[in-house]
């Protein structure tokens, strides 16, 4: 039985690993990141106009909290698609006949992973920065807000980890977050304030996680407008609350479920 | 073919009655087999017959449905763990981070095997060098031609110095002259007193590399023994020769009469004569030296030895490439020419 020092060396070499392949391939990062500045740059400038926040918040202050919640989610697809890859190109083979700890190649891959997103984070914070995005908190306020972004990415990614695990295919595994991914993102409070949706839609947002980190992130940035009343649902009045609750279970579902599939899995 | 045998102490590999079924197909029908300490096993058959089942099961990556596999006294079920860090295991496809330089794959895989880490980097650098990798070293394996990656794969599969080691058609889809290469750097291996498993679909491999050979089709092991045995069984090297005139038949087959170790075979149809014969190339030389002072008319004259198709045909009836798909087992290869030696 491999010990939690052999569990801790072992996912440090294989997060050493994802890494090289960030740094051999910019391209990946490049890509990763020029999405999110698009869409900073596209909602700020064409929807803004358009979108109304009411009060002393300007929609960029507003709207990039919510960017970061949807991009963080979108870049932990990759843990799936990666480990599909891994499967398909007889890594994982590989990795399985070594001595070493069974849950070491999903720990590097979504610390890798969470990594990227870091990137991520911050190169969309200095665009929105550029384009009049501001923080109105103090420093362990806004690095607690960004700390929420990147733990739930983390969990979403252990999520993506068991799906890249089960469709082993990597363009469907793409294919599939999507389908998940999209709705959870916008039919949240990312990009405009619940009010304008319908009653159906706006539970359903209400208790999205999604709303609950980009609402952490927003109170912790102080991009809250004050003029929106905060909606009377617990999830959105104790928001980091809510968020953290979500990140602990599903790493509690999740994290076993992926090591499990890991052991039994056989690429073809 | 022949290195001189080791005293045998123990078997390295035991493998009792295994069986795998993937829902309706039965992959594994109860195998056994044994590799003793130092040996080459060759494990040999068409595509699906069940090869890589095996493999996996003894590298752990697959759990039998029943029966029992042991490599260095270990049982790989009840102590996987510890059959990992005794084995190396290369796959069919060259398992390389392409991403990665072949010295970063290595030291990565060292480091998987808990070797310290400049144990893993002096180590890395020893089988670069010792794989003729040293040039490339310190490029991305993405830049590997296909012959250079199974180099570095097999590189990492020793990297922990493995007591037993495992080799998935370690030469499928590679060009001749890198076969040869890969042949060479496993006969080394051998040499050195690493216990090989070695799985196949080419019965030339197997006989340069494997003292011992097994035969699986369907699932069930159908002959085992030297390569000497099985070409025994299925007829050894033959000439054959096509001529012009049926009715030169017996006129060849009576001249080439002192060379034949069995019955020769007359074919009036096509022509063809096939002479059991056991001197190889020298069989051919004097076989057309025979011949020539006949009268006659030789259109075709060929040594051909037994390959895994004639294994086949012999032991099962069937030719080995009507054989493939079925399981989800071994991927299809290109195919090795057969081994024909002398003047078509």
């Amino acid at each position: 039985m491999t010990t939690l020092g052999q569990t801790l060396s072992d996912s440090a070499t294989i997060t050493r690993r994802n890494l090289i392949k960030v740094k051999r391939v910019p391209d990946l990062l490049v890509f990763a990141t020029l999405s999110p500045i698009m869409f900073v740059l596209l909602f700020r400038y064409v929807f803004g106009g358009a979108i109304q926040v009411p009060g002393d918040v300007s929609y960029a202050e507003f709207l990039l909290p919510g960017i970061f919640a949807q991009t963080v989610v979108f870049g932990s697809t990759i843990t799936g698609y990666s480990i599909a890859e891994d499967l398909q190109k007889g890594l994982i083979d590989r990795f399985r006949s070594l001595p070493m700890s069974r849950s070491a190649v999903l720990i590097g891959r979504t610390v890798a992973d969470a990594g990227s997103n870091s990137i991520s984070i911050a190169v969309m914070a200095l665009t929105g920065l550029v384009v009049g995005w501001r923080i109105h908190s103090s420093v362990p306020e806004a690095i607690g807000g960004f700390l929420i972004l990147l733990l739930f990415a983390f969990a979403i990614s252990w999520l993506m980890a068991l799906v890249g695990l089960l469709v082993r295919t990597p363009e469907v595994v793409n294919n599939a977050s999507f389908i998940v991914i999209f709705p959870l993102t916008f039919v949240a409070n990312t990009f405009v304030p619940l009010e304008t949706f319908s009653p159906v839609l706006r539970t359903f947002a209400e208790w999205n996680p999604v709303s609950a980190v980009a609402k952490s992130a927003r109170d912790l940035f102080g991009n809250t407008p004050a003029a929106i009343p905060v909606p009377e649902v617990w999830s959105l009045q104790n928001p980091v609350l809510y968020s953290l609750i979500w990140v602990v279970v599903i790493l509690a579902v999740f994290v076993p479920l992926s090591v499990r599939a890991y052991r039994r899995t056989a690429s073809r | 073919m022949d290195r001189p045998s080791v005293v045998v102490m123990t078997d390295a590999i035991v493998v009792e009655g295994l069986v795998k079924r993937f829902g309706a197909t039965t992959a594994l029908d109860g195998v056994d087999l044994t590799v003793a300490e130092g040996s080459v096993l060759g494990l040999l058959g068409p595509n699906g017959a069940g090869k890589t089942t095996v493999v996996r099961i003894l590298t752990t990556l697959l759990l039998a449905d029943e029966g029992r596999a042991e490599v260095v006294g270990l049982d790989v079920v009840r102590q996987a763990d510890a059959v990992r860090a005794s084995i190396g295991l290369t796959g069919q496809y060259a398992a390389v981070d392409e991403y990665l330089t072949g010295f970063e794959n290595l030291e990565m895989v060292g480091r998987l095997y808990h070797l310290p880490k400049a144990d893993a980097r002096s180590r890395s650098r020893e089988l670069l060098e010792r794989f003729d990798l040293a040039g490339a070293a310190d490029r991305p394996a993405k830049t590997y031609s296909g012959g250079m990656r199974r180099r570095l794969d097999i590189a990492a599969s020793l990297i922990a110095r493995p007591r037993v080691l495992v080799l998935d058609e370690p030469t499928t889809g590679l060009d001749p002259r890198s076969r040869l290469v890969m042949w060479e750097f496993i006969a080394d291996l051998a040499d050195g007193g690493t216990t090989i498993l070695l799985t196949t679909q080419y019965l030339e491999e197997a006989d340069r590399l494997a003292d011992r050979m097994v035969v699986i089709d369907h699932g069930r092991v159908i002959a085992r023994g030297t390569g000497d045995e099985l070409k025994a069984q299925v007829g050894g090297q033959r000439l054959e020769l096509t001529v012009r005139r049926s009715t030169d038949l017996a006129v060849a087959a009576e001249c080439l009469r002192p060379l034949a170790v069995d019955a020769p075979r007359l074919d009036e149809q096509t022509r063809r004569l096939t002479v059991p014969v056991s001197g190889g190339v020298d069989s051919l030389a004097e076989g057309l030296r025979r011949l020539e002072g006949t009268d006659v008319e030789i259109l075709d004259l060929g040594l051909r030895r037994p390959d895994l198709d004639d294994v086949f045909l012999t032991l099962t009836g069937h030719a080995a490439e009507e054989n493939g798909g079925g399981t989800t087992d071994d991927e299809t290869g290109t195919q090795v020419p057969a081994a024909t030696g002398g003047i078509r």
